[in-house]
């Protein structure tokens, strides 16, 4: 598929055509191709654009414009002001607006030019059931470079190239591996985290389902610079289409002998063994995560020790998420300067986000660190959805953060993020329009804390159940503004004395909501009314007892 | 070498059933077979949501109600499913069909709202088209 940045539609319905549309578009072309521009501008015939009443009419995507009537004559100004120089031909605008495009390929088109595809630049273009066009397409290359490496120099290269953790935490890569490389015990494990559970991701899915020997590649990587030679993927049990495509990868891999023992005739030997979680929210932490693959209960464990040195079978193990093993192969193949020279100081690279909520189109994209999250929502994401207004937008999942317009403008990336209190999380953003309530999303996402709580901790195990219960009965119209300080009284506890990371994590976006959004809280309190309308307000007082 | 854990071990014995469930005398077995103590199995058993220690329905719908669904009205899909297959959460029709299930993420976000019947994804859901999705996933297990 070609990648265009202006796409030109003419209207070839019978009207049109009768009044020498085709004979607009020859000469258009013609013009195109004189300047040279033919690999950047591309012309689809589509059918009325409405205009046809006037004579014949053009629209130049993605700025909206459309021209009409327009000659023969017209075309080569056109040509060299507009798609040539970027002026408008005011004098033959007939509409501007910027509106979706309606050709179907076009607006996907238009959404793969505006990325930066390194870490996907497989994903679509390839038959992921396939290794031989992996290898095809520069495949393992990366991993036979390593061989001839010393592994103390890969793990140089990864500190050198600044990666951090693609899965929230954002730890440097290169200093896990190093810990674990110099731990003193034989036996060493890597553990992809492919767990993905945060409400609102699914880009590790993405790589998972389009391009898994790029996760392989960079587990081998992993394996050999850490002096490890067993790897497990723990993946999230919902994830079918995923499962089958890494089975179907490592048997491959071990048939080419890029698995298995003594690896392409060298005394490196790796395997990888994929392990289906059961369901359970909490197996994304990394400590739990290595409970529910030893088969226990995934509860997480006290750190220190941390994995690194003491993980899996309290052996040193490393443990990083699917999105930071894709980039190790990049890394090693195009070298590290290459990858400093993607994204911002401080936070280097690409980074996946997954698209969703009140947004135009939705999926996942890659873009460079640092750029900023309106580009994405507004540009990439094709603005809000029913040309509707942009309340807010969920960053990083439901444990993430919550983003109002006047911070839209801020770039991605750690240090930027860190500024308005945020973080780019797990990758996911929900667009939130003008219509939504931000308590009923505050209950939604108390409700998902209360049910995924492993219940190990009481501060979780009872804070979670509480929050929900108190978010339920502001939101249905029986609470009072006490229930409001009560609910930041608890959510402050929760944050300082939770076991783990979810219990810690739960309160932020209902906690920065009613920061944000007071007056809409207030309103449920003191009217018993829902300014948007969505929640109900069915509050009897007989249903529970005070809460706090 | 595969090192098989506790957990393979329940999904081995759950996909072998065909009510979807870990039978008492199987976890039983399990214990002595892995050493671990059956407290500790049942305890495992009943942490995972994909794990049942009560029989479950043929097909298990596993519906999502988080964040993005919820934005795409995921309760009315709740609302109709729960309306033709008269039951509520956790609970098996009687013909002994279906089980329904809420679930966390599924990872459908971009085609929310979304769920699972068994393996199969069902995304881009409308009220409209439940009852027939609920035919042929009947249908074509007959055959």
């Amino acid at each position: 598929m070609k990648i265009y940045r202006t796409h030109i539609l003419i209207a070839e319905d019978s009207k049109s055509i009768l009044e020498g549309a085709s004979e607009i578009k020859k000469v258009l072309v013609n013009e195109i191709d004189k300047k040279g521009l033919q690999d950047e501008i591309s012309v689809i015939p589509t059918g009325s654009l409405g205009f046809e009443d006037i004579g014949i009419a053009m629209a130049v995507y993605p700025e909206g414009i459309v021209y009409a009537p327009i000659k023969v004559e017209d075309i080569p100004e056109i040509v060299e002001e507009h798609l040539l120089k970027g002026r408008i031909v005011k004098r033959l605008v007939k509409r501007w607006e910027k509106k979706e495009v309606t050709v179907g390929i076009t607006r996907p088109e238009y959404i793969k030019g505006s990325q930066y595809r390194a870490i996907l630049r497989n994903v679509g273009m390839i038959n992921p059931e396939s290794i031989e066009e992996y290898i095809a397409n520069g495949g393992y290359v990366a991993f036979e470079k390593t061989l001839s490496m010393k592994p103390e120099d890969v793990i140089n290269q990864i500190k050198m190239s600044e990666l951090k953790g693609r899965g929230g935490a954002g730890f440097p890569t290169g200093l896990k591996w190093e810990f674990t490389a110099k731990a003193k015990n034989p036996e060493k494990y890597i553990i992809c985290n492919a767990d993905e559970g945060e409400p609102g991701t699914f880009k590790d899915r993405e790589i998972m389902e389009g391009d898994p020997h790029t996760l392989l590649e960079g587990m081998l990587i992993a394996g050999y610079a850490v002096g490890s030679g067993k790897a497990y993927i723990y993946i999230r049990g919902e994830y079918m289409l995923s499962i089958d495509r890494l089975e179907k990868a490592v048997n491959d891999a071990k048939n080419y002998g890029l698995l298995g023992k003594n690896i392409l005739g060298t005394n490196f030997s790796f395997d990888v063994e994929i392990k289906k979680g059961a369901g359970a929210y909490i197996c994304g932490e990394e400590t739990a995560l290595l409970d529910s693959i030893e088969g226990k209960r995934g509860e997480p464990r006290k750190k220190p020790p941390y994995p690194p040195t003491s993980g899996l079978w309290n052996k040193p193990t490393v443990i990083n998420n699917v999105e930071t093993l894709a980039n190790i192969p990049l890394i090693i193949a195009k070298g590290v300067e290459w990858f400093k020279s993607i994204g911002v100081p401080g936070t280097y690279g690409t980074k996946l986000f997954s698209l969703m909520g009140d947004v135009n189109w939705k999926g996942v994209i890659e873009v460079p660190f640092g750029t900023p999250l309106s580009k994405i929502v507004m540009d990439i994401a094709g603005g809000v959805a029913r040309n509707r207004k942009l309340k807010a937008v969920v960053l990083g999942g439901v444990s993430g953060s919550l983003i109002v317009p006047d911070e839209i403008d801020t770039p991605v990336d750690f240090n930027s993020l860190a500024r308005i209190e945020a973080g780019p999380g797990s990758g996911s953003i929900v667009v939130l329009d003008d219509t939504r309530c931000i308590v009923d999303i505050a209950k939604n996402i108390a409700y998902f804390f209360k049910h995924e709580s492993c219940g190990k901790c009481t501060t979780c195990r009872v804070g979670t159940e509480l929050m929900y219960k108190i978010v339920d009965k502001i939101c249905r119209g029986g609470g009072t503004e006490k229930d409001l300080d009560i609910l930041e009284k608890l959510s402050k506890d929760m944050q300082l004395t939770s076991f783990c990371g979810l219990g810690q994590a739960a309160p932020n976006i209902i906690v920065q909501s009613i920061k944000k959004f007071r007056d809409e809280w207030l309103t449920h309190i003191r009217e018993k009314k829902c300014p948007m309308n969505v929640c109900k307000m069915d509050w009897e007082e007989e249903q529970y007892e005070e809460i706090g | 070498m595969k090192q098989k854990s506790l957990i393979d071990d329940l999904h081995d014995i759950q996909e072998e059933e065909e009510k979807n469930y870990l039978p008492l005398n199987k976890m039983i077995k399990a214990a002595k077979t892995t050493g671990i103590s059956e407290a500790k199995v049942y305890g495992v058993s009943t942490f995972y949501t994909m794990f049942s220690v009560y029989p479950r329905g043929k097909h298990i719908i596993r519906v999502c109600r988080n964040l993005s669904c919820h934005l795409s009205d995921a309760e009315k899909i709740v609302e109709k499913l729960k309306e033709i297959l008269n039951v509520d959460f956790g609970e098996t029709t009687k013909d002994g069909e279906f089980t329904l299930e809420e679930s966390s993420c599924l990872g459908m976000c971009s085609v929310a709202p979304a769920m699972t019947i068994d393996d199969e994804p069902f995304g881009n859901l409308v009220p409209e088209n439940i009852s027939e999705i609920l035919r042929k996933i009947k249908e074509d297990s007959k055959k």
